[in-house]
């Protein structure tokens, strides 16, 4: 995979927001490649600034307050992101890379039936006229598996279930057959069994359509059923990334492995949870050197002082932003 | 062991709206219809279901948040239900609740020191000399720094202010606990240091537990005792090991093969339901879950007759026609 040309890179992504105590850095410094076909899952807990990073790709950071800073880059297909003038970007947005929000009810527009909504992203993006939108609109909710979509194209959010909204938001991103599908914690306000319905959708429409997709979630269970690559934010950074097999079976970084063991398992029985000691730092006041030392188990003078880059790691595609990597037998026993 | 809490028959029905003319209400919404289960003094039952399945009404009308519309439930031998506004004030000392939204549940005005001497004041347990001492000592027991005190909840993260929520509860030295979804909203290392925390009170305040929560993998590591239910009933009850090992419901089995496991190389074999959760003024003729199950066995007979809970094996109860003959699929 690797050899192929990724569809969309970020360089050294900085996005900042001015708050009244002072720059909040809530993205500082984040690089990713985006290959053509793959799902890349991107984890992290609240705060870390996951969300602020897809935001940023599609320039749907509201500045002020935020900024994102010079020398940040965001390619996709040869051009900056970042550059592109308001009328240029509204032709990539929704089109050619579109997103999926997690809350679907407060993304709909109240006031329009949903049948209108989505037929909207094509009378815009393609042109067509309202009746030959509204033939694909019902087309692609029947796709999305709306049950009796003519009917429903013509009710209102409100009369429609969080699963059936969240449906209607995945068809409207994909009315252009996007490139780039970002799905932000698209099943977290869903119920179990609903968001094994929608993982299942998405996972049927990326192999019919070829799409990218970027899926952004606080759940690990999640990414391990459907990424092939997986990269771990914490604080604003990267701090690894792996192919989704070697994260789970060897991480790298302490925080990766304290989340792994957090997690709450079905076969994990009545035994302690691990958990990891005290809380994700505010963003206007990072740590000094590594920003996981004051949180970890194996932090040592060099942590405190020096901040880690990405260093490879063990297997081929994987590294982490720590020094343990270079040192491990610093590494103390579990 | 013998039983703190037994509840019999809850039913809890909302009256239908009255039309434009105040002619003909719309047929009630049927919350909780039917429910029955008991707690041992000092262990855990997890009250596990969706989005209205009305696992929060049932752990709202125990506490007299809103009354029953039929039913029983027993306190250590005391009819709850029955009870008049003073003794059932007394008797609400010992039985606390925590709530999921720690941030919506404290008052933002009220330091957390106050927040957590308020019930000492309302139920006359320390004198003003002792409550600073008492309220460190809460503090400490959630594994807070008294130093926590003068603060206001806002300058508080998320685990910590649930927390507070513990403490606030823990102040009257209850014996029963209603947890209702107390680590939903919180980040995942987060979550489990508050879930060590309970289940390390349970042990050192010998407390029993009512836990209501969706997320079945949270469940397993608190429940001695899981009751699942589905539109308003429990479908499936029984010890939280042979539950997960052999669920004897359909939909245990579907609940648990939709669980993302964090692992990538577990098979996958997610039974995925079809349609959505039946509506509660309107729910489905004879087994509820009939339009959706996906038993090979299901037949006529689902849609005309109600299946009562049953004893399937020792201690294991369902409500399936079927229950004898499980469905292949998922095994844990």
């Amino acid at each position: 995979m690797s050899e192929q040309a990724p569809l969309l890179s970020i360089r050294d992504l900085k996005t900042y927001f001015v708050t009244g105590a002072g720059a909040a850095r809530a993205v500082d410094g984040v690089s990713l490649d985006l290959y053509p076909g793959e799902t890349l899952g991107i984890v992290g807990e609240s705060g870390s600034g996951k969300t602020v990073t897809s935001l940023s790709i599609l320039r749907l950071i509201p500045e002020p307050p935020g900024h994102i800073m010079p020398g940040s880059l965001i390619e996709f297909e040869g051009r900056n992101l970042l550059t592109l003038s308001a009328a240029e970007l509204r032709a990539v947005r929704g089109n050619q890379i579109a997103m999926v929000f997690q809350e679907p009810m407060s993304s709909l527009n109240p006031v329009f039936t949903v049948g209108d909504q989505i037929a909207e992203v094509v009378r815009v993006h393609l042109g067509l006229s309202k009746p030959e939108a509204w033939i694909r609109a019902v087309d692609m909710l029947n796709q999305v598996g709306v049950p009796d979509a003519d009917v429903r194209a013509c009710e209102y959010p409100h009369q429609l279930s969080g699963g059936t909204c969240q449906r209607v938001m995945i068809a409207m991103a994909l009315m252009c057959r996007p490139k780039v599908l970002i799905a932000d914690e698209p099943t977290t306000a869903l119920d179990v069994t609903v968001q094994a319905q929608i993982l299942e959708l998405l996972e049927k429409k990326q192999a019919e359509m070829g799409m990218s997709v970027m899926l952004i979630t606080h759940d690990l269970g999640i990414v391990a059923g459907a990424a092939d690559r997986v990269l771990v934010m914490y604080a604003g950074q990267v701090v690894e990334t792996a192919k989704t097999e070697d994260l789970f079976a060897n991480p790298q970084h302490p925080y990766t492995a304290g989340l792994l063991a957090s997690v709450p398992r079905l076969d994990g029985g009545r035994g302690s949870l691990t958990g990891i000691p005290g809380s994700v730092p505010p963003a206007t006041d990072w740590p000094s050197g590594c920003r996981f030392h004051p949180r970890c188990p194996h932090a040592w003078d060099k942590c405190r002082a020096q901040e880690p880059p990405l260093l490879d790691g063990p297997n081929p595609g994987q590294s982490a932003r720590c020094w343990l990597v270079e040192e491990p037998n610093r590494r103390k026993a579990p | 062991m013998t039983a703190l809490v037994q509840v019999d028959g809850l039913v809890k029905h909302y009256p239908g709206r009255r039309g434009w003319l105040g002619l003909k209400p719309s047929a009630p919404v049927r919350a909780v219809d039917g429910v029955s289960f008991s707690i041992a003094a000092g262990s855990t039952l997890a009250l596990v279901g969706e989005t209205g399945s009305g696992k929060t009404t049932v752990g709202r009308t125990l506490l007299r948040l809103v009354e029953a519309t039929e039913g029983r439930f027993s306190f250590d031998g005391i009819d709850v239900f029955g009870l008049k506004s003073g003794p059932l004030r007394a008797l609400r000392r010992r039985m606390q609740v925590i709530f999921q939204d720690p941030s919506g549940s404290l008052n933002p005005r009220m330091t957390v020191g106050d927040a957590i001497a308020e019930p000492l004041i309302i139920h006359r347990l320390a004198s003003r000399a002792e409550r600073p001492v008492r309220v460190a000592e809460l503090l400490g027991e959630v594994g807070l720094d008294p130093s926590f005190a003068p603060r206001y909840p806002h300058e508080l993260s998320g685990g910590q202010r649930q927390r507070v929520g513990i403490a606030r509860a823990l102040a009257v030295r209850p014996d029963f606990l209603i947890c209702d979804e107390p680590v939903t909203a919180l980040d995942v290392s987060v979550q489990a240091q508050v879930l060590n925390l309970l289940k390390d009170l349970q042990r050192s305040h010998k407390l029993t537990y009512l836990f209501i929560a969706h997320d079945l993998a949270v469940v397993r590591h608190v429940a001695d005792e899981v009751a699942v239910m589905y539109a308003g009933q429990i479908v499936e009850r029984g010890p939280v090991d042979r539950l997960y090992a052999d669920p004897k419901h359909p939909y245990t089995r579907a609940l648990l093969s939709a669980v993302p496991v964090p692992d990538p190389r577990a098979p996958r074999d997610r039974i995925v339901l079809s349609g959505e959760v039946p509506s509660p003024t309107n729910p489905p003729s004879g087994c509820r879950f009939h339009p959706r199950c996906p038993h090979p066995l299901k037949d006529a007979f689902c849609s005309s007759d109600v299946p009562g809970l049953r004893e399937v094996t020792e201690g294991q109860w369902a409500s399936c026609h079927y229950a004898e003959k499980p469905m292949a699929g998922t095994t844990l």
